[in-house]
Formats: C-alpha cells, structure tokens, sequence
C-alpha cells in the first residue's frame, strides 16, 4: 500500500501516459483501419493490392520490429528527432490499423446484400454506397471485435513505456529499479489495467447497446 | 470484376477506375521512391552495408537468434495449451470454487500486457534464466486465451454427444477427455494455429528483458556494427522482418490448410473460420 501511496503522482502520471497512448493510437488505428478497408473492397485495383500488402505485413510482423523500425529507420527517412511519443503512436497506431481494416472488411460484409443493391440502383457511387450506406450499417457488428481491438492495443501500449514512453509500464520498470518489491508493484500495475479493461469493455457495451436496433 | 458494392464497370467507369489505379500507383511509387531516396542517401542501401550478412558471424548469430526464438515458441506453445486445457476444464468444472479459481487466473492474465507478466517474472524469479521468464510469462497469457478458445469449443459441441456418453455409463472424466475435448480441438484448430502465430510473435518480447531471440541478435547486430560509420538499421530490420513474416505466414497458411480440410469432412461439427479469430488475441501483447 505504501508504495502506492508514496509514488501517487508516478502512478497517476503513468495511468494518464497508458491512456492517451491508447487514445491517439486507436484513432489513428480507426482512420487509417477504415480508409485500408475502403482501399480492400474498392474497384481499383492497385488500391486493393495494396490494402492487402498493407494488412499482410503489418499482422505478421511483430510489434516489438515495428517499434524498432519506428525509432531507428524512420528518423533517417523524414528527420530526426522526433519526439519518442509521436513515435510509439504511430508503430502502435498502424500496426493496430490493420486489425481494424479486417474487423471493418468483415463487418462490411455482414451488411444485407440488398443494401447496396438499392443504393447502387439508386444511382449512387461507390463512395456513397460506403459512406452512406454500408459502412453505418456495418458499425454495429464491428463494435465487438473493435472493443477487443482496443483492449489489445491498451495492452500493446506497454511496450511504448520499453521504449522511452512514461506509461504503466515504465512506472513497474523505474520503482522495481528502485528495489521496491516486484510483486507489490505488479499488482497494483494489474489493477490499473484491469480497471482500464472493464471501463474499455463497459464504454463499448454502452455504445452497442445505443446502436442496438430492434429487428 | 464486380461486387456488391458497385456496378460491373462501364466504358466511363473503367477509364475513371484507370485513372484512379495511375494515381493511386503514382503515389505509391513516389512514396517508395522517396524512402529509397532517404535511405540511399544516407547509405542505408549501398552494397558495403548488405555485405554483413556475407559474414558467417553474423549468419551464426542470426541463426542463434532463430534457435532461441523457435525454442521459446515450442515450449511455450506446448505448455500454454496443457495448461489451456486444464484452465478450460477447470472453469467448466461444477465445483464452483475451482471453476471461480480457474475463471479469476484467467481473467487476470489476459488483461495484463504480457511484457508486464514476462518483466515481473524475469526481475523477480529468473534473473539469471529469462528464457523462462519468457516461457512461462508466454504460457500464463497464452494459457489464458486458449483455454477462453477450448472453452467455447467444448460449448459448442452438440449437447447429445455429452447425454450419449453419460448414458452409456462414463463418468465426467471420460466424457471429457475421450468426447468433449477432442471434438472441440478438431473443431477450434484453426482458431488455436492462429493463437500460435501471435506466440510465435510475442517471443519477440523476450527482447525486453534481455533474452536473446531473434529480435535481440538483431538489435544487437544494428547496433554493434559500423559501415562506413553507420548502423545496418534499414538491411538488419529488412532482414528480420522478413524471417518474422515468412514463419507467421507459414503458420497462418497451416491454419487456413485445416480450416479448409475441415470443411470437406462431413461429421457435422463446424471447423471454426481461420484468420482473424477474436482479435483480442490477433493483436496480443
């Protein structure tokens, strides 16, 4: 208890790093996994090879690489000296994106046939047919994988706090440096993410419950 | 070409379509370009610094690195499905003290990063070994999440089977091992293969606390080594990234082979669908 009371301010600054990590990245994750998608079920093929090439790699190479690709090759690309949290939102938020391109892929199909054939009968283009009408209506079946989405990624975000990022993580790291008991701090750093976990499950649960139509 | 989504393309359409592919590969080539650019000006891409990899130190140490990664992965991977199996059977448990037990260490682990399991055990248990640190953070979490994957298989299988091995007189443990539990693994296969492939990644956490996997050696390897007064970054993450994509998508390819297998035989139980599973695991820690 007391290494919590005594380190409050470190804890809270942690808690506050996790969550905006989380935040920033998911919404990147969000327009990038929704434009990727558009890009995989759209007529143009090249858009469609790479929406493909795009979520192929990104899924199969491990976070800890993209953080490493992120911090090492990508300041030699644009310029250095970017700031370490810009960084780690960005290895979390695509890597994140292409698991959201999918859950929205499969959503997108679950959407009555007949939708699009209206729309399209309607005259209305590709774009429109999405905008308009697909993609809200997919909104609620991508809801529940979108929710564990996020959790995944609240708990990705830990390895942001390895690398230079003040998060959950780093507080473990910094007070079991300072020789505080491993398995104390574990469980309050437990707790933190777990009641991040429920508020997560709970907002999403919230909003599905919002969107839930009478059929 | 056509879909739900739009009409089979007309005269206007394709050249619009065309028009649209051009650009779209325009920027792509131009985005490629200026990242060769960047990096051939910096000399990531001359020829002195791929010529490391002609070096057999560094082929041992990628090698190394690789025997430590799959070592980690094949322990791991055994042990968190035993231990799946256990947490599975164990929730599903009628006493309802075991089942709580089973219920609560499953919902911790699975809501801790793994790099917070992994670090915890290293610094506190095995200093001096992380390799175990690496395997048994891997198996707890893993453990967890197939034994969330077992459980909903050992649900779905039809509720006769579990009545016709009760009326032919087996007791629970027999219904378990010798009906329920087989039939939910042919049936969650692909769904576990693809939990596999995560492990296979997460092994790259390792990194973090020292072990020395594949990711490690690499790092290592960019770090250590001078050409011309840079580090091999781009060609060393080039490289790894590489072996990384082709195990997962061996892997991968395995799950869609028996998912696809699955559906040709006809005993009735559906062979869960492949790829993205629940993606609480596809983007585990």
């Amino acid at each position: 208890m007391n290494v919590l009371l005594d380190h409050l301010d470190l804890f809270r600054d942690g808690f506050i790093g996790t969550v905006s990590l989380t935040a920033a990245s998911a919404l990147l994750a969000l327009v990038l996994g929704v434009l990727i998608a558009g890009f995989r079920v759209s007529p143009v093929p090249p858009l469609r090879a790479f929406g493909t090439l795009w979520v192929t790699l990104l899924r199969n190479t491990p976070l800890t690489l993209l953080f490493l690709v992120a911090f090492f090759v990508l300041p030699q690309i644009v310029f250095p000296g970017i700031s370490s949290y810009v960084l780690g939102v960005l290895a979390l938020g695509f890597y994140t994106s292409s698991f959201v391109c999918e859950a929205v892929r499969s959503g997108i199909s679950t959407v009555p046939l007949g939708q699009a054939e209206a729309a399209r009968s309607l005259g209305m283009t590709f774009v429109q047919t999405l905008r308009m009408v697909v993609l809200p209506q997919a909104t609620r079946t991508v809801l529940p994988p979108l929710s564990s989405i996020i959790i995944a990624l609240t708990k990705n975000s830990a390895i942001a706090g390895a690398f230079n990022n003040p998060e959950l993580f780093s507080v473990q790291k910094v007070l079991s440096d300072k020789g505080f008991n491993v398995m104390v701090i574990f469980i309050w750093v437990a707790l933190a993410y777990l009641v991040l976990v429920f508020l997560i499950s709970g907002l999403f649960r919230l909003l599905e419950r919002r969107l839930e139509v009478a059929r | 070409m056509s879909s739900v989504l739009f009409d089979t393309p007309g005269p206007k359409a394709r050249l619009r379509n065309r028009i649209y592919a051009v650009i779209g590969s325009a920027a792509l080539v131009a985005l490629v370009a200026f990242v060769i650019y960047r990096l051939a000006a910096k000399g990531q891409l001359d020829g002195a610094m791929w010529d490391i990899f002609n070096y057999a130190g560094v082929r041992n140490s990628i090698v190394n690195g690789l025997v430590s990664t799959l070592t980690a992965f094949a322990m791991a991977g055994v042990l968190s499905l035993l231990l799946a199996a256990l947490l599975a059977v164990a929730r599903l448990s009628e006493h309802r003290a075991v089942s709580w037990v089973a219920t609560s260490v499953i919902e911790l682990f699975r809501a801790v990063p793994l790099l917070i399991t992994i670090y915890v055990l290293w610094v506190g248990f095995f200093t001096s070994e992380p390799l175990w640190a690496v395997v048994i953070g891997l198996t707890l979490y893993n453990g967890a999440v197939q034994a969330e994957v077992l459980r909903a298989g050992i649900l779905a299988v039809p509720k006769g089977q579990s009545e016709a091995a009760y009326a032919l007189g087996m007791n629970k443990t027999q219904v378990m091992t010798t009906v329920l539990i087989p039939q939910a693994v042919r049936s969650m296969m692909p769904t576990i293969i693809s939990q596999l492939v995560v492990t296979l990644k997460d092994t790259s956490l390792g990194f973090v606390i020292t072990y020395e996997e594949l990711l490690y050696a690499g790092r290592q390897m960019a770090s250590t080594i001078l050409v011309d007064g840079e580090n091999p970054y781009v060609p060393v993450v080039l490289v790894f990234g590489a072996i990384y994509v082709a195990m997962c998508l061996a892997l991968s390819g395995l799950a869609n082979w028996i998912e696809r297998r699955g559906r040709r035989a006809k005993t009735g139980i559906k062979v869960a669908e492949a790829a993205p599973v629940t993606p609480d695991m596809g983007a585990g820690a």
